[in-house]
């Protein structure tokens, strides 16, 4: 074990699995050579070579379009989109092609490709660099979607993902990449696809989110703690696709509260479908209104930094909502 | 290759120095942006456009105000350029009001159509697509007017390239293709990114006239332009032009160069700077004087620096303005 940032974190799990598998290739604008804009693939062309650490020109259609030709030819691609604000022109790669080439092919087909991409905001990226929209991809059936903000689970659904026989799309928080750092193990290490981690236990109210804003959740239930006293469980989702619904409902039917916090919009958001699945399995055991926390549904994040506080959603909204649910 | 810039061919000293000031105002304001960006008060993105300034400028130059200029995320120069007031560019990348987006978008989203720039962008091709959309309306309207559509050769490796110009060229529409090649995309080269990196040659195989220029010569530019934005407000077809060229700073500031560029090109590249081409150009053939060139050097700076501080002193946004223009209002 070792204490590692985020980004360290995923560049770890990149480079065992790139030992492990000459299966294993990046494809991405500026991953080579300059290790991505973030740095998260830096050294890995000098170690593996152009072939397997692609350079290339900026069309993510391509670079979507060519992992799943290789993924369903042998190989097993990490493509990297330099921001999630820039998937929607490989949109059709992902959504009509990736999603659906098993379905359509009656199962003959494996998609084994990971999208990396970096996602949120908070540093100040403006409208194109600080999206969360990741509920675009989990309403699409075929796709799963992943989002840990811990380390270590960063590098073991990495390793989870690449093996995984279908598309991933592997959200990291930009601003979580230096900013976050933890225990990862050595070798090996993997976390399935699909489960929540308690990330604070407790029994009052129950906290379900993911990414930069599962940590402001976490300091917000410290701060509620210690004031109020009382307990709260903190739930990381990790997986946004498949959902962890046994994680939610087990531990909402202990609390009896449900505050769903995340950074994406509200509208047609991961919060809504919680919400729903909440209502559906565990209505008789609430002791309140289950509670949607979450960024304004404006079309992306505002630049001025007035306009970007006021999109943002802090530890302070969160622990106003705690106290709101809480007194309920 | 090294960059000669030919005052005196065919251009009269007005023209020319308009063009030195045009070039110059680019240049103080990036300077100035730079500078603002390093003290922390530019809390984004910035990408300049220093070493580029003869192609905006060059190009711009024979473009009416009712004409329109898509731009993309280096786009601080056309915007300067097209004719928004350098407090209003100053002034998006501080984030305030006097902004032309009452700094709502920052450096990438420069909007400003009541002088014809319909947009820096953050995204790499949409604005070849929208600029062959606008000419399809010049047409159909039947307007004179000219769509200008700036753009890098990483753009040229994106679909939107060959889609947009396709489409140009079947309807023969009003817009000219400006390619900036500067032979980087962030930092993958384009000759690492493409096998042939003549982008006139592109246009060639789609039926689109073309012609390539060295765009660290704001008198090429200009000529070539010339021709250009005739042909295309002649009603002649769509035209690209190819400016040879490069950024001296990294892709944004903040980065440094890490990858494929050296330092080596680098300096070779400053030493062929389009301002100080012109100027040399400008004086060498005794057309201009020191004292009118200093003259317009103090005039520009000072515009420049009287315009950060009215962006400097301009107010942030109201915050409960963030949830106002999603719909029509
Ligand atoms: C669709 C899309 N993909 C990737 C990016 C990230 N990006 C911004 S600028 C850039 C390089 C652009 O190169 P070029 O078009 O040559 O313009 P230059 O920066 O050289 O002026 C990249 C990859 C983006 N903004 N949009």
């Amino acid at each position: 074990m070792a204490t590692k940032l985020l980004i360290e974190a995923i560049r770890d799990g990149l480079a065992e699995a790139m030992d492990q598998d000459e299966r294993v290739m990046i494809i991405g604008e500026d991953v080579g050579r300059r290790g991505g804009v973030f740095r998260v693939t830096e050294g890995l062309m000098d170690t593996y070579g152009e072939m397997r650490v692609v350079d290339s020109p900026l069309a993510e259609s391509l670079i979507v379009g060519v992992a799943i030709g290789a993924a369903a030819n042998g190989m097993l691609p990490v493509a990297e989109i330099q921001f999630l604000d820039f998937i929607p022109p490989a949109m059709d790669q992902l959504m009509s092609e990736a999603a659906k080439l098993r379905y359509r092919s009656n199962g003959d087909w494996d998609c084994p490709i990971v999208i990396r991409t970096p996602y949120g905001g908070g540093i100040h990226g403006a409208l194109y660099h600080s999206q969360s929209i990741e509920a675009v991809f989990t309403h699409i059936p075929g796709l799963k979607v992943v989002a840990p903000i811990d380390p270590a689970d960063a590098k073991g659904l990495l390793t989870s993902a690449i093996y995984d026989p279908d598309p991933v799309i592997f959200l990291e928080h930009k601003k979580g990449y230096r900013s976050i750092r933890g225990e990862v193990p050595d070798n090996g290490h993997t976390v399935p696809i699909g489960k929540a981690r308690i990330a604070r236990e407790g029994s009052d109210l129950t906290i379900i989110s993911y990414g930069m804003y599962l940590q402001e959740s976490l300091a917000a239930a410290d701060a509620y703690v210690e004031e109020h006293g009382g307990s709260i469980e903190v739930i990381d989702l990790r997986s946004l696709k498949p959902l962890d619904s046994d994680a939610i409902l087990e531990s909402v039917m202990k609390t009896g509260k449900a505050l769903i916090v995340h950074e994406a919009n509200m509208f047609g958001g991961i919060g809504g479908e919680i919400a729903a699945i909440i209502a559906e399995h565990a209505f008789a055991y609430l002791d309140g209104p289950v509670t949607r926390l979450a960024s304004p549904d404006v079309p992306a994040m505002p630049f001025s930094p007035p306009l970007e506080q006021a999109f943002v959603r802090d530890k302070n909204d969160i622990r106003a909502a705690i106290e709101k649910l809480a007194a309920f | 290759m090294q960059t000669e810039t030919h005052a005196g061919a065919d251009l009269n000293l007005d023209t020319l120095l308009s063009l030195y000031r045009g070039m110059l105002s680019i240049r103080k304001i990036e300077e100035a942006l730079v500078r603002l960006y390093q003290l922390g008060h530019i809390p984004g993105a910035c990408h300049t456009y220093i070493g580029q300034e003869a192609i905006a400028t060059g190009v711009c130059a024979h473009l009416r105000q009712d004409d329109v200029v898509f731009s993309t995320h280096r786009g601080h120069g056309h915007a300067v350029a097209k004719g928004v007031p350098p407090e209003e560019v100053i002034g998006e990348l501080l984030g305030r009001m006097t902004g032309c987006s009452r700094g709502r978008g920052g450096s990438m989203h420069l909007f400003s159509p009541e002088v014809g720039l319909m947009g820096t962008t953050g995204i790499v091709g949409p604005n070849l697509l929208q600029s062959t959309g606008a000419a399809l309306s010049f047409q159909l309207l039947r307007l004179d007017r000219v769509s200008v559509c700036f753009f890098g050769d990483g753009a040229v490796n994106n679909g939107a390239f060959h889609e947009a110009i396709n489409m140009a060229a079947i309807w023969d529409l009003p817009v000219l293709f400006v390619c900036e090649n500067n032979m980087y995309a962030t930092e993958v080269p384009f000759a690492y990114a493409t096998r042939n990196t003549d982008v006139v040659a592109r246009a060639a195989s789609y039926g689109v006239a073309s012609q390539d220029v060295d765009g660290n010569d704001v008198v090429a530019v200009f000529n070539a332009s010339a021709q250009a934005v005739d042909h295309v407000r002649g009603g002649r077809g769509p035209y690209l032009v190819e400016c040879r060229t490069y950024r001296t700073r990294p892709h944004a500031e903040g980065m440094r160069d890490v990858g494929y560029r050296t330092q080596d090109e680098v300096s070779q590249w400053k030493q062929r700077d389009p301002i100080a081409a012109l100027r040399t150009a400008l004086y060498n053939d005794a057309m201009a004087t020191e004292e009118q060139l200093s003259a317009i050097e103090e005039r520009v700076t000072a515009t420049v620096d009287a315009a950060r501080e009215t962006a400097e002193s301009s107010p942030f946004p109201d915050p409960s303005t963030a949830t106002s223009h999603i719909f029509s209002e």
